[in-house]
């Protein structure tokens, strides 16, 4: 039997039918639905008169449109409420499980799932969400998909699909101090590019990876569709097996040994070939910040806004230029002195509890600059919100004059009420700095948690390395 | 869904790479619970200007100009339709009235929830898409031909540009196929399958 690689066994393992032209009726075992891509769906099993095939295979939570402020008032804008309610109805009438806008597990349906034991290794886990490759952090095959689809796997359980080349990306050495997963994430995007992963699962392997923990190499997973890949994933090592133990939805007792016996499988084999492989060493990695439009427009925080005039592909100068038209940026800015308005701490890449304590660390002892107008801190969840005020973290937030706010998806793509004005600059721990994303006219740049809370204080970019050296 | 065979239209160009789905329709319209009337906010925020709190046509945008009126096929560049997997995306395109996109590459779910719609997405090579940008420019009222039986994009002189296509897309696009009835023919082998799975593997079984 020849070698295979982690994405070769999860796919083998979920393959119902096979039709003569090569495509593959996939099996889904974890559905996760939220509001904003499911109403459609439910709307076309009810008009075709279908049932859902496996109704415990789902499972549903409201998070891009929930108000992150008092919820005891609902929600204030009526069709934001409108597509809340329509989630809970259709749930209802359906029989799906779901943790809604009051229950205390509601949040990021990718932050949710995991802490439950929702996402387990081995798994196919969908959801109509692009961020849905987060959950390859436990060994699973994620990948977001489209309402049709959504509807297509209530109904059958199964999707149609092709099997996508494999791509390894393997990280050598260990990340410094204040270096994360997200300035790791972001340097991989700015080498690869934002289609670099086209067509492709990614495995991040190596030492560094391995060395993250699982919320860590959630957010590597979650921006692999940053870098073009539907899919990403990590091998299941002894890290993934501790963190999933005790989880609500993990199984227990006998079925317990029975899975971990059966996930230690799930790794690639050592000689195993994948169709492209990139490598890089971790200590080569510094704290990152986008400058552009494109994640791909990323650099490191020593260095300065660059100059199209210096790119000789035509395309690539003119987007580098309409970019920096839209950030108000000059070229040879340097980045430290790039001042913000806004700082957003929170998202599916960066609201997990370990990202509160890197960004709470920072911030303990500080206040925020004068001349940012609002910092926001968004848990992922709502167990995340009372781990972080269990450990005392809302305090250092309130005392630092950051907002604590309620879970969900909040000013990562400003569903909800919280959002960018035209032209405000903000650092942002999300995944997507697109023209517009955070609020019509706003700019973002990405950073990691830490240098999101330095720069709240700073007022402006700066190196966290250095403020751990203080 | 509409069945897509041949198609014969005017070509409106959009000359930027990475083209993301927040652009393509951003989130204010994702609040929506059909699937129908997106068509007016297709690239809203480069489509329209705010102009005393009023909203008026940004005369710069290529969907604006009259000589792209009635265009049925996108022109773009490389790794269109990147980022969310909203499917709105497709929506607003299929509602605005196109059929199909041209470009170098397209994201993968984007892609995927284009056939799902009955949009043709050709992908043609880096300089063949540049030399169709140029020829738009250069003449008004530009039209292409697709024929998609024959995966050809033909122009209107006696150009033909070959494309590739995965066969099963091809022809669930050319009969305009719902693929949930096709799936539930397999309803034995989902099955078989799903008992098998829940003997090797208890855990992923709630009920």
């Amino acid at each position: 039997m020849s070698a295979k690689t982690l994405y070769d066994k999860l796919w083998e393992s979920h393959v119902v039918h096979t039709e003569q032209d090569g495509g593959v009726l996939l099996y889904i075992d974890r559905q996760l639905l939220h509001e904003v891509t499911s109403p459609q769906a439910f709307s076309g099993l009810r008009a075709a008169g279908r049932k859902v095939w496996r109704t415990d295979a789902n499972i549903a939570t409201a998070d891009h449109n929930v108000p992150t402020t008092d919820r005891a008032a609902g929600i204030a804008d009526a069709t934001s409420r409108l597509q809340v309610d329509t989630l809970d109805r259709n749930c209802a009438e359906f029989g799906i499980e779901e943790f809604g806008m009051h229950d205390k597990r509601q949040g990021i349906v990718h932050v949710i799932a995991p802490e439950q034991g929702l996402t387990l290794p081995g798994m196919t886990v969908v959801c109509g969400d692009s961020h849905t490759a987060t959950h390859g952090a436990l060994g699973a095959l994620a990948f977001g998909i489209g309402t049709t689809e959504v509807e297509h796997v209530l109904a059958t359980q199964c999707l149609w699909a092709r099997k996508s080349k494999s791509m390894r990306i393997w990280v050598g050495g260990e990340l410094g101090n204040g270096v994360t997963a997200k300035d790791l994430v972001l340097a991989i995007i700015g080498r690869i590019g934002t289609a670099g992963g086209t067509g492709y699962a990614i495995e991040f392997a190596g030492p560094a990876v391995h060395a993250l923990s699982v919320e860590g190499r959630m957010t590597l997973c979650n921006m692999a569709i940053e870098a073009g890949a539907r899919s990403g994933m990590v091998g299941v090592d002894a890290v993934t097996i501790d963190y999933l133990r005790g989880r609500p939805y993990a199984p227990v007792g006998k079925i317990w040994d029975q899975a971990v016996a059966a996930w230690g499988e799930l790794h690639s084999d050592p000689d195993a070939q994948f169709d492209a492989e990139i490598r890089l060493e971790a200590t080569d990695v510094a704290p990152q910040v986008t400058w552009g439009t494109s994640p791909e427009m990323v650099v490191d925080i020593s260095a300065q806004v660059p100059d199209p005039a210096l790119e000789k592909d035509p395309v690539r100068r003119k987007g580098w230029s309409d970019a920096l038209a839209y950030m108000d940026l000059a070229a040879a800015t340097p980045i430290s002195s790039i001042a913000l308005d806004k700082v957003f701490i929170g998202s599916c890449t960066n609201a997990r509890i370990e990202d509160l304590r890197a960004a709470a660390a920072v911030a303990r002892g500080h206040h925020k600059a004068a001349s940012v107008k609002a910092v926001l801190v968004v848990p992922g969840s709502g167990l995340v919100k009372a781990q972080a005020e269990a450990e005392g973290l809302d305090r250092i937030f309130r005392d630092a004059g950051f907002e604590w706010r309620e879970p969900g998806c909040s000013m990562c793509l400003a569903m909800n009420a919280d959002r960018l004005e035209p032209g405000e600059r903000c650092a942002s721990t999300s995944n997507r700095n697109f023209e517009g994303r955070q609020g019509a006219g706003g700019r973002t740049h990405l950073v990691s948690p830490a240098m999101a809370a330095a720069a709240a204080i700073a007022g402006h970019f700066v190196d966290v390395r250095d403020w751990v050296m203080h | 869904m509409e069945a897509f065979t041949v198609v014969e239209a005017v070509v409106a160009p959009l000359d930027r790479p990475n083209v993301d789905t927040d652009a393509i329709i951003p989130k204010q319209f994702l609040k929506t619970i059909e699937r129908k009337g997106l068509g007016k906010h297709l690239f809203d925020a480069w489509r329209y200007l705010e102009r005393d709190g009023k909203q008026v046509n940004n005369p710069d945008f290529v969907l604006n100009q009259p000589a792209y009126a009635g265009a049925q096929i996108l022109l773009a560049r490389e790794n269109f339709g990147c980022g969310s997997s909203r499917e709105h995306a497709p929506w607003a395109l299929a509602d605005y009235g196109f059929r199909a996109v041209i470009a170098p590459s397209f994201a993968d779910i984007f892609a995927n929830n284009c056939v799902q719609n009955g949009i043709l997405l050709v992908r043609l090579p880096m300089d063949v898409v540049d030399h169709l940008f140029h020829e738009v420019a250069a003449n008004p009222g530009y039209r292409l031909r697709i024929d998609l039986p024959a995966q050809e994009v033909q122009t209107m002189g006696d150009s033909r540009y070959a494309f590739p296509m995965d066969a099963g897309h091809k022809h669930k696009l050319m009969h305009g196929l719902d693929d949930i009835q096709l799936t539930l023919q397999q309803d034995n082998a989902i099955r078989v399958y799903e008992a098998r799975r829940r003997q090797m593997a208890p855990w992923l079984f709630r009920d």
